[in-house]
This record gives C-alpha cells, sequence and structure tokens, in this order.
C-alpha cells in the first residue's frame, strides 16, 4: 500500500498495527486488545480525514496510486467473464483505450475505459491513461457493435486527458472526441458511464456521454486540470489547491450543478482503502441502473438524453 | 439432436474419419522440426505442443473440432467451376481443376457447414488451402454467399475461416466480383442483426483480405499467420526497401488496428461461444434441446 501525504497518521496506525501484530507472534503475548484499539483508531482517523477533505486533496485520491483502475474493475465485476477486443481498423491498437464485451450476472454488456499502468513500465505502455484518436475510434466502433447488438454501454472515466501529441493532432485527435460525443448523444442503447479516477476535459468526455452518469466519491471532472487551471490563470503552478476549489469539479459540486446524475460511496478512506468492496457497490449499481434504462423505449431514452444535455448552462437573457 | 441428419444430401462428417490415419504415422514441426505421433498432433488441433507453431489445416479439421461431435449438415457439397473462360496457362484451367479434384478429394477450395456449436446453431465456411492455394473464384463466392443466406434463414451466427493466397487468375475478373458479391450477403446478415466472426489463418492475402476476411464484426487471427493485401515480396520489390521484422504477421496487424484479437487453436470454440452469447438476441438464440 502505497500512502499519499494526508493519508500520513494512516501509514502511523498502520506501522503500530503491524508491528504490534510481530511483536504478539514473537513473544506469544496476547496483544488483541492493542491491536483492536489501533483499528478503532484507523477507523476514526479515516472518518475525520475524510469529513475534512478539500476539493484539491479529493483530486489527489483520484489518483493515489493503490486505486485501481478500469481493468481491474472490468475483471472483478465480470468475474473474468471478459473478451477484450483491439484495434481502430484504422491506424493502430491504442492501449490507454480498452474495451470489450462482459457479462455481468448473466447479462451482456459492453465496457470500455482508459486505462492507466500499475507501474512505471506499465504506465509507458497505457500512456499514462491519455488515449490518442485511435483510442476513441476503438471505442466508438465498439459502442456502435454493442448498438448493432442491442446491448447496453458501460464507460470508466479515468483520465489526465486526451494525448497532447504531434500525431495526435495529424490523426484528428479532435475530429476524434468529437466524433464520439455526436455518436453517443444518439446511441439506441443505454449508456453508463463512470468516472472512476480523474475526469479530465475532452478527453474524459470523448467517452462520457450517457443516460447516467455517475461519479465516485472521491474523483473529480472538470474542463482541465488544477494544475493547467493555475499555470494558465495564475501563470504558475503553485495555486493549484485554490485552482480546485474554485473549478467545483468535486463529485458533490457536479452533481450541485447538475452536470452528472450521481454519486457512488467509496470505502472508508477511498476506493483503494477495499477495492472488493468499491466493485461490489458499483457492480450492483451498474445491473440497477441497466435493467431500469432498458424498460425505456429507445425514442424516449435518446430524447430524454439529449433533453439532458440541452439543459447544461447557466445564463440571464 | 437429430435435425441436421434430416438433410437432403445425407453429408455428415464423423470425427472417426480422421483416426482412420495408419498408426505409426509421425508428423515432424516445419518449425521446430520436433518429431510427436499423429495422433498426438491431432489431439492437440494440429499446434505443435514445443513451439506453438499453428500447422495449416482445412475445413474438414476445423468443423470436426468446431462442430459439436464433428457433426454437420455440409452445404452446397456438389458444387464446381465452370471455367467460363476456357482458361489456359502452362495447363488448361479445366485439367488443372480436374486433378486438384482428383489429389484433394474436395470440390473446390472452400466447404461449408451448418451444425451446433457448445449447443448453438451456426454456420461455418472454412478455406480449404489445398485446393489451388485457396483461391477465390466463383465457387467461393457463391458457397459463402449461400452459406451467409443458410445463417439469415435460421438466424444463426456466420463464421468465415479464411485460409487463401488471393483471387483465382483463372477466373479473372469473375473471381474479382466475388470481393464484391460476398461483401454484398454480409451487408444482409448485419441488417439481420447476426453476429460475424472473421477468422484469419496462415495464409490470408490479396482479395480475400480486402473483403469478407475484414468486414466480421470482429476479425480474430491464428499467431504468426501470414496476413496482408499485397504480397511481402511485393512490397518489397515496389518499396525497394527491407522489410520490417514481424512484417504482415497476425501480431503486426494486431498491433496496427486491424484484429480484435490473436487466440490458440484450443481456444477457438470457447471464444466463439462467448462471443455469441454476448451478442446474440435473446429471442433469436436457437439453442439445442
Ligand atoms: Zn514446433
Amino acid at each position: 500500500m502505497e500512502y499519499i501525504e494526508f493519508e500520513s497518521p494512516i501509514r502511523e496506525l498502520e506501522e503500530q498495527l503491524k508491528k504490534t501484530k510481530q511483536l504478539q507472534t514473537e513473544t506469544g503475548q496476547d496483544l488483541s486488545r492493542t491491536m483492536r484499539e489501533i483499528e478503532k483508531s484507523i477507523i476514526s482517523t479515516r472518518k475525520d480525514i475524510q469529513k475534512n477533505l478539500s476539493p484539491w486533496q479529493k483530486v489527489q485520491l483520484s489518483r493515489h496510486p493503490s486505486r485501481p483502475y478500469t481493468l481491474a474493475y472490468i475483471q472483478a465485476i465480470t468475474n473474468g467473464n471478459f473478451l477484450e477486443l483491439h484495434g481502430d481498423r484504422g491506424v493502430k491498437d491504442d492501449k490507454a483505450m480498452v474495451g470489450g464485451w462482459g457479462i455481468i450476472d448473466g447479462e451482456s454488456y459492453m465496457l470500455i475505459g482508459q486505462q492507466k499502468g500499475i507501474n512505471t513500465k506499465m504506465r509507458q505502455y497505457r500512456n499514462f491513461g491519455m488515449a490518442n484518436p485511435e483510442g476513441y475510434r476503438k471505442a466508438l466502433r465498439l459502442m456502435k457493435m454493442a448498438e448493432k447488438f442491442n446491448r447496453p454501454v458501460i464507460t470508466f472515466i479515468d483520465t489526465p486527458g486526451a494525448f497532447p501529441g504531434l500525431e495526435a493532432e495529424e490523426r484528428g485527435q479532435g475530429e476524434a472526441i468529437a466524433r464520439n460525443i455526436y455518436e453517443m448523444c444518439a446511441l439506441k442503447v443505454p449508456i453508463i458511464c463512470i468516472i472512476i479516477g480523474e475526469g479530465a476535459s475532452g478527453g474524459a468526455l470523448g467517452i462520457g456521454v450517457g443516460d447516467k452518469v455517475l461519479m465516485l466519491e472521491n474523483t473529480w471532472y472538470s474542463v482541465i486540470s488544477p494544475e493547467s487551471c493555475s499555470s494558465i490563470l495564475w501563470r504558475n503552478w503553485d495555486h493549484k489547491e485554490q485552482a480546485a476549489k474554485a473549478l467545483k469539479l468535486t463529485a458533490e459540486d457536479m452533481l450541485k450543478n447538475k452536470l452528472v446524475d450521481g454519486i457512488i460511496k467509496e470505502p472508508l478512506g477511498g476506493a483503494h482503502v477495499n477495492p472488493e468492496e468499491i466493485f461490489e457497490t458499483v457492480k450492483q449499481t451498474i445491473i440497477k441502473t441497466a435493467a431500469k434504462l432498458l424498460e425505456t423505449p429507445k425514442n424516449k431514452l435518446i430524447d430524454s438524453r439529449i433533453k439532458k444535455l440541452s439543459k447544461m448552462g447557466v445564463f440571464d437573457e | 439432436m437429430g435435425w441436421f441428419k434430416r438433410n437432403k444430401e445425407g453429408i455428415t462428417t464423423e470425427t472417426k474419419d480422421k483416426k482412420e490415419t495408419p498408426e505409426g504415422l509421425w508428423h515432424k514441426c516445419p518449425k521446430c522440426k520436433v518429431i510427436v505421433r499423429q495422433e498426438d498432433h491431432e489431439a492437440t488441433f494440429w499446434v505443435c505442443g514445443h513451439c506453438e507453431y499453428h500447422e495449416r489445416i482445412d475445413a474438414k479439421e476445423y468443423f470436426s473440432f468446431l462442430f459439436d461431435d464433428g457433426k454437420y449438415q455440409e452445404l452446397d457439397s456438389k458444387m464446381r467451376s465452370k471455367d467460363p473462360l476456357e482458361f489456359e496457362d502452362t495447363k488448361k484451367y479445366k485439367e488443372r481443376y480436374d486433378s486438384t479434384v482428383k489429389k484433394t478429394g474436395l470440390n473446390d477450395a472452400i466447404t461449408t457447414g451448418y451444425g451446433l456449436l457448445h449447443g448453438q446453431a451456426v454456420t461455418i465456411a472454412a478455406m480449404n488451402f489445398s485446393f489451388i492455394g485457396g483461391s477465390m473464384g466463383s465457387v467461393v463466392g457463391e458457397k459463402i454467399s449461400r452459406a451467409i443466406q443458410n445463417a439469415v434463414k435460421h438466424k444463426t451466427p456466420f463464421v468465415m475461416i479464411s485460409k487463401s493466397g488471393g483471387a483465382r487468375m483463372q477466373e479473372a475478373a469473375f473471381s474479382l466480383m466475388q470481393l464484391a458479391k460476398t461483401s454484398a450477403q454480409l451487408t444482409l446478415l448485419s441488417e439481420a442483426g447476426l453476429p460475424y466472426v472473421s477468422i484469419l489463418t496462415d495464409p490470408t492475402t490479396g482479395g480475400v483480405t480486402a473483403s469478407y476476411a475484414m468486414l466480421g464484426d470482429i476479425n480474430i487471427a491464428e499467431p504468426g499467420a501470414l496476413i496482408g493485401f499485397a504480397g511481402p515480396r511485393v512490397v518489397k520489390e515496389t518499396i525497394g526497401k527491407e522489410l520490417p521484422d514481424g512484417f504482415q504477421t497476425s501480431e503486426f496487424v494486431l498491433e496496427h488496428g486491424f484484429l480484435d484479437f490473436i487466440f490458440k487453436r484450443h481456444e477457438l470454440k470457447d471464444k466463439l461461444k462467448f462471443f455469441f452469447d454476448c451478442t446474440l438476441q435473446k429471442e433469436e438464440t436457437a439453442v439445442a434441446k
């Protein structure tokens, strides 16, 4: 387990717990009471931290190095019943975007998402979860396949942004994202989008138009990352905390502004503290939400999707 | 399970057929040269147990393990080419054709069948490389088209196993137009909402890649297969440069975005069934009792 700075009280307690356990094994002394006390204080410390999390700290949690990524969710909620499909039928197979058919509780779904790497080597391989145009085109190809076979689409959003590269521009990064947004608006099957980590701008929205857009409790979603926002508006990187606050990028704020449709509660301390628990929560949410959407007639589904999107924006006239 | 026996042609292939190889036959892997007993080679789906080389096999072998108990109804088994151009190269096409029929016991470079795959009704077309290099002429095009029609009629998925050097020159533009004809039929399959799996095996080149082989809902391939439109020699001569390592292999084609995945032969049947389970509309799923 890795810890980020505001988790340091937890780290101390967990180290204490480990030492006590060790001591018990070495000495044969019964230290179960002490251990229970430490465990209790871990929980209460986590609760305190959770209560006072700043927007910036939530951004940090969304990027926690131990946080589960898309394929971990997919493997867990399909219980391994997943057939990964590759390629955009044009240029490349983008490793930053994954997708394929999966069976959850006896029903098939098209599961798609950005994928970050779990270690240094894999982070490079996955391009840090930053998709190229071919990634968005792969995603669209798979969504169209789901539409053809009348099955729902689930997307897992976790990206620091679409890849800002030379070839990405040559191959039309903007066009690829635009096309996805456009096609998703009118896709004839239910779409559920779940932000499981970072929801950075167009790169996120490129697989983010859906009937139900849900954010995990400790994630962020906005037009720009707090760091980049700080560097553009404050002309340096030091105002990221202020930027995080100003952007109203947390799940709570996004729901309040009706820019997303719901929040999925994470285990105490965050998804990384108890991955099994968050997998189960997400699985149940998908089953319940998809069942409801599948009952909705197709024309009504698209109609309300478009209406929902059309309502976004605040103005006076 | 009696439905497929009630066919007019009465052709059902039993797995027994292939067991009739005389005992004591040995197979030498063309890649790693390891020698195994022929029976063992067949038991591993004609894949080398040492280096995983996937030996080229024809329709009969694919059908023996893809269809349940190796049983299926063969479609249009008697169809043969007519030599409309009275083509002659170093040999008359007619003579070449007749002697190939005699030598291979096949009527053309394709066999099509209808049967059950893990209980799911399915239509499969598989090419025979041993018949004039798996070249595609009128018969190949027509039998694929009819197999697709069979799939639409019985609401089954369609599986195409390609293994071809390309178009059959001896049928000239008739051959070329099979690219369009088979594609036309595939649009009807798609309209019917039925899944199409294109399987590319060693080699899948020329006109076949420019039509049905690349048009699957999913395109999948065996490892190490040669897959490409223009042959490597032609490409090399044209650009006047050395070709990159692994050029036009399955792995190369996957990396460039044209394959959904590469499978090992023993996984194929289960993967197909999983894909059908995910894509078939529930009310349309024909499950055999
Ligand atoms: Zn070998």
